[in-house]
């Protein structure tokens, strides 16, 4: 019973969506898949509150057991109900509620959680820099066509790097573009994707025809 | 009335995707039945996928956690629904090592399937007892804020394995990098092209675009799942042979008809 009403519902649900693709939205079939797609929100919707049991547990227990760390663990439950209880109070009761311009949870959105965010993408460049030292070593000879063609391509990309490709004989910027990324790399990608795509599509049949049950830890 | 309003409800500008899908459709369920029937299949070897029970190995000998990250997507990818299918495969062999699993998940949903995934597993490989609810957690909805408790995970726990398999984004370097900092073994799979290179410059493994979707049936060994992969092949190999005739009909200016029949509008 716990796998075949699942494997019932994939089913339909599947069946129901790859149809309604070959119709148009406002006809019965595309009406029920939009239907499903609204399901799927409120299912999710309900789900919102496992994620925050579980992020508490986590925390809390942490704390209770004054496991390493705990003060941030402390911090990190402070966090979550400062954001969350103002923000679901009615704006009625006060301007600090709800999620408007003026709120707490706009002003801690604004000057906590967006700048911290911003930082963390941020690092990403020195990420690369260090990823980019290990992968463009040249050991061998396709690692050092990886190296000439990575270094000529990132000079191509900035304006400076441009300008001096361009003081070259030969239109080199052009040839970048036209040969390098939409030949050779785009070439490749679309080989990822297509392939991508066939796995995907296939994983998706084995998935309606209940093949495939891994998803639900059977098999 | 009905008819004419079914008439119109068709859209007579996908019938290409129609005629595709059937044969797809065909090529996956005929090699799947002659699967069922016995019939020896090839399937070349994934050095990512052999990697894994090794990678699980290492981290039981050096009684340290194996980490894995389903991506960071909705349960709504077909990506992250490959990723949940390798963690059961993952969560049954570190079940039968009893080496200590954690599965960090960004959606709600995702965190109500990978405990379902990992506990069932935990029950086939007859260590019912080895699973804890909190083996798969909610750390954070947010991208960067899942990124950096994950990170956090890796410098200060040091997991032996990290195993990185579904939707990635732009944290994908910023998780592999931390993870080869701390001197892990680590495994990725992605079916996102721009996120490969990123898995491939920091990780030991790497599954590529289609790898990842036939990870879980590569490890189930099922005949019956396998014949699903060989038609997929098949499908890909029709594929390449139409790319083909549309280069050389395209090279001899002859191609118009034939291209606009595989765009869809």
């Amino acid at each position: 019973m716990r796998t075949t009403v699942p494997v019932i519902v994939a089913f339909l649900s599947g069946i129901i969506l790859v149809v309604s693709f070959f119709f148009q939205e406002t006809s019965f079939i595309g009406g029920l898949s939009q239907e499903l797609k609204v399901w799927l929100t409120i299912v999710g919707g309900f789900t919102l509150l496992l994620g925050v049991v579980s992020i508490t547990r986590v925390n809390f227990s942490g704390v209770v057991r004054r496991r390493p760390g705990w003060g941030y663990k402390i911090l990190t439950l402070i966090s979550i109900f400062a954001m969350a209880i103002p923000s679901i109070l009615p704006t009625s009761w006060s301007p600090l509620f709800g999620r408007n311009a003026g709120s707490i949870y706009d002003w801690l959105f604004v000057n906590l959680d967006s700048p911290m965010m911003a930082t963390m993408f941020a690092t990403l460049a020195f990420y690369i820099a260090s990823a980019a030292y290990r992968a463009f070593r040249a050991r061998s000879a396709e690692s050092t066509i990886l190296l000439i063609t990575a270094t000529v391509v990132m000079l191509w990309r900035v304006p400076m790097g441009e300008a001096l490709l361009n003081m070259l004989p030969g239109d080199i910027p052009s040839f970048l573009n036209t040969y390098v990324m939409g030949g050779a790399n785009m070439a490749v990608q679309r080989g990822i994707i297509i392939g991508a795509a066939l796995g995907a599509a296939s994983m998706s049949l084995r998935i309606i025809l209940g093949i495939e049950r891994t998803y639900m830890g059977k098999g | 009335m009905a008819q004419e309003a079914g008439g119109q409800a068709f859209r007579a500008d996908r019938l290409n995707a129609v005629v595709l899908l059937v044969i797809f459709s065909g090529a996956v369920l005929l090699y799947t039945h002659w699967a069922k029937k016995g019939k020896p299949l090839f399937l070349r070897k994934i050095p990512g996928l052999d990697a894994v029970e090794e990678a699980v190995g290492r981290a039981t000998e050096m009684g340290r956690p194996v980490l894995f990250v389903p991506g960071i997507a909705e349960l709504d990818e077909i990506e992250t629904i490959a990723g949940i299918s390798i963690l059961g495969r993952v969560a049954k062999i570190t079940a039968e090592y009893g080496t200590p699993l954690r599965v960090p998940v960004r959606y709600p949903l995702v965190l109500a399937a990978g405990q379902e995934v990992v506990q069932q597993a935990y029950i086939e490989a007859g260590n019912p007892d080895g699973y804890d609810e909190d083996m798969v957690r909610y750390v954070a909805g947010e991208q960067f804020a899942f990124t950096a408790n994950v990170n956090g995970y890796m410098m200060r726990e040091r997991p032996a394995t990290n195993i990185y398999m579904g939707a990635f984004f732009a944290e994908s370097l910023l998780l592999a990098e931390t993870g080869n900092a701390a001197g892990s073994i680590q495994i990725a799979g992605t079916a996102r092209p721009e996120q490969l290179p990123f898995f491939i410059a920091a990780c030991d493994y790497t599954l590529m675009g289609e790898e990842l979707y036939a990870a879980s049936a590569y490890l189930s060994h099922e005949p019956v799942m396998l014949g699903g992969l060989k038609g997929q092949d098949f499908v890909k190999m029709l594929i390449a042979i139409a790319i083909i005739i549309g280069v050389i009909l395209v090279t001899l200016n002859m191609g118009d008809t034939y291209s606009n029949w595989f765009i869809q509008t």
